[in-house]
């Protein structure tokens, strides 16, 4: 169905409100954007071209919320893209991006021309590899069909063991245990949250979650998943131990789908490579959320997989199309409610710089200050939306703080924060 | 159906009907005001739906909790009159509620 474009559409400048824009792929990333090019005055036409056949969707309540009513949230009422002039094709997989003809091709064989198109593509549950890792009753977490197996498995009272304690698999089990299901974690590295917390905060989850029931096994190395009738039964550890199983999770990262943007000879390193506008190599692809390793100030590039980020990769996308001043740079957060705790770190969590805890781990409600000299680079925090809230304060103005003041809960934030 | 005016931060007027039982943020994600980006999709987590209230409206909805209170504590632009939207729900009595959308932080 592709039809010559003639050389003048070829050549004509990328972007303007009047472009015709693709956005390939609905999560959070996708929906936003195309929210907010109408918002900003986009008149070109604008598609937003979806695998799935739900709405875009509230991807956080997956690992949080599986189990009671609100896991099923849409980003926008149904009718929003009517009425906004924007054309959902949802349920149509993109299988080609051509960046000479400036066309998305769809499993169905269809074509889509484009002015800019927007690679919104997202990640995949990394798969486990081991033996036995195909079996039925062995899942992922990205999409709502996972999370209703999830449910489903809670409701009977499955025997959960999940393979990964990052956040996902931490939420899922704090959900899992309040629900009286017996649930173990088996991480390999030697804690909870390595890839994304300090060694502080992991050191008060893994208890909290002992506390409530959760078995977490650290350094726990899985060999094999056995079954029987193709169903999964059990875990084996290298340790040679195998732990029962009526369901599991793998919640150990996740990949960028990157082949569109690879077999097009975008440039990929981890991940699309884009710049602090959502530009690509190719001057008339975009691409925004967790598909992207995106410049992160202080940090260099980097992935960021979390809705802040593939919120502000939209609002840098909308301000390239629109021609508009881009956004400011935002500084990278994060929140993940377990148990009966609201994580919310803000900045990105390196070692080796000094941390000073404000308040009480065993109460809940606690911040952990990382600084370099008095310069606060990030704060993880639990139960204490202030210190999170002021935190982001202190990272932005670059204040230099006491780390005494900071460590001392009688010194409000507010003398410390205006002090700066 | 209550009918809720939203001031947005390029100064435009728009107002907008919003069903009792939602929010005030939900008001503005349905009908595509700019301002409130409404990340975390109303779970007060975010504070990005931070508005203004003005004094005799201000008693039409529930108070704020100790939590709405602290994320508008450091707040850009925090002011007595805050409010974060998605915990603004709209009863029957909320006809003609006036909100500015704060500028974004």
């Amino acid at each position: 169905m592709t039809t010559e474009i003639p050389h003048a559409v070829r050549t004509r400048p990328v972007a303007g409100p009047d472009a015709r824009v693709v956005v390939v792929g609905g999560g959070h990333a996708g929906a936003a954007l195309v929210g907010l090019l109408r918002q900003g005055g986009h008149r070109g036409e604008i598609v937003l071209v979806g695998e799935e056949h739900d709405h875009p969707y509230h991807r956080p309540p997956l690992s949080k919320k599986f189990a009671c009513a609100e896991l099923e949230q849409v980003i926008r009422p149904r009718e929003f893209y009517a009425e906004q002039g924007v054309t959902l094709r949802l349920g149509s997989p993109i299988v080609g991006l051509d960046p000479a003809a400036r066309t998305v091709t769809s499993a169905g064989g269809d074509s889509l021309e484009y002015d800019v198109a927007v690679l919104a593509t997202g990640a995949r549950p990394r798969p486990l590899a081991v033996p036995g890792a195909g079996l039925a009753g062995v899942v992922g977490l990205r999409n709502l069909a996972d999370a209703r197996v999830l449910r489903s498995w809670v409701t009977e009272g499955r025997r959960l063991v999940i393979i990964g304690a990052g956040y996902v698999g931490l939420e899922v089990a704090a959900v899992a245990a309040a629900a009286g299901v017996p649930v173990t974690v088996l991480e390999r590295e030697e804690r909870v949250l390595n890839r994304v917390a300090s060694a502080e905060l992991s050191a008060i989850m893994a208890e909290a979650h002992g506390a409530h029931g959760v078995d977490i096994r650290v350094g726990a190395l899985v060999a094999e998943l056995v079954g029987s009738g193709g169903a999964v039964r059990g875990v084996r550890l290298e340790s040679g131990e195998t732990l029962s199983a009526e369901g599991v999770l793998v919640g150990i990262g996740a990949v960028p789908r990157t082949e569109l943007a690879e077999a097009a000879g975008l440039e990929c390193a981890g991940g699309v490579v884009v710049d602090e506008g959502a530009r690509t190599s190719d001057p008339a692809v975009l691409a925004i959320g967790d598909v992207t390793v995106r410049p992160v100030d202080g940090v260099g590039r980097m992935r960021l997989e979390s809705i802040p980020s593939a919120t502000e990769q939209a609002k840098q996308a909308a301000a390239a199309i629109l021609g508009t001043a881009p956004p400011e740079a935002e500084i990278p957060w994060f929140w993940s409610d377990q148990l009966d705790r609201k994580l919310k770190i803000v900045g990105v969590v390196r070692s080796g710089r000094a941390v000073v805890l404000r308040g009480d781990p065993t109460s809940g409600r606690f911040a952990l200050f990382h600084h370099e000299h008095g310069l606060v680079r990030a704060v993880e925090t639990s139960n204490s939306p202030a210190d999170f809230m002021a935190g982001k304060k202190l990272i932005t103005s670059g204040a230099v703080v006491e780390p005494r003041r900071l460590a001392d809960p009688d010194v409000p934030l507010r003398d410390i924060v205006h002090a700066g | 159906m209550p009918e809720i005016t939203y001031v947005v931060p390029d100064g435009s007027v728009h107002v907008v009907d919003v069903p009792a039982g939602q929010s005030v943020m939900d008001g503005s994600v349905r009908n595509n005001l700019p301002g409130i980006v409404a990340e975390c999709g109303g779970s007060c987590s975010c504070a990005t739906c931070h508005v203004y209230l003005e004094g005799e409206f201000a008693d039409l909805f529930d108070e704020a909790t100790d939590e709405e209170r602290e994320l508008l504590e450091y707040a850009e632009g925090a002011q007595p009159t805050s409010r974060l939207s998605c915990q603004l729900i709209v009863t029957g009595s909320c006809d003609g509620v006036r909100v500015t959308v704060a500028p974004e932080a």
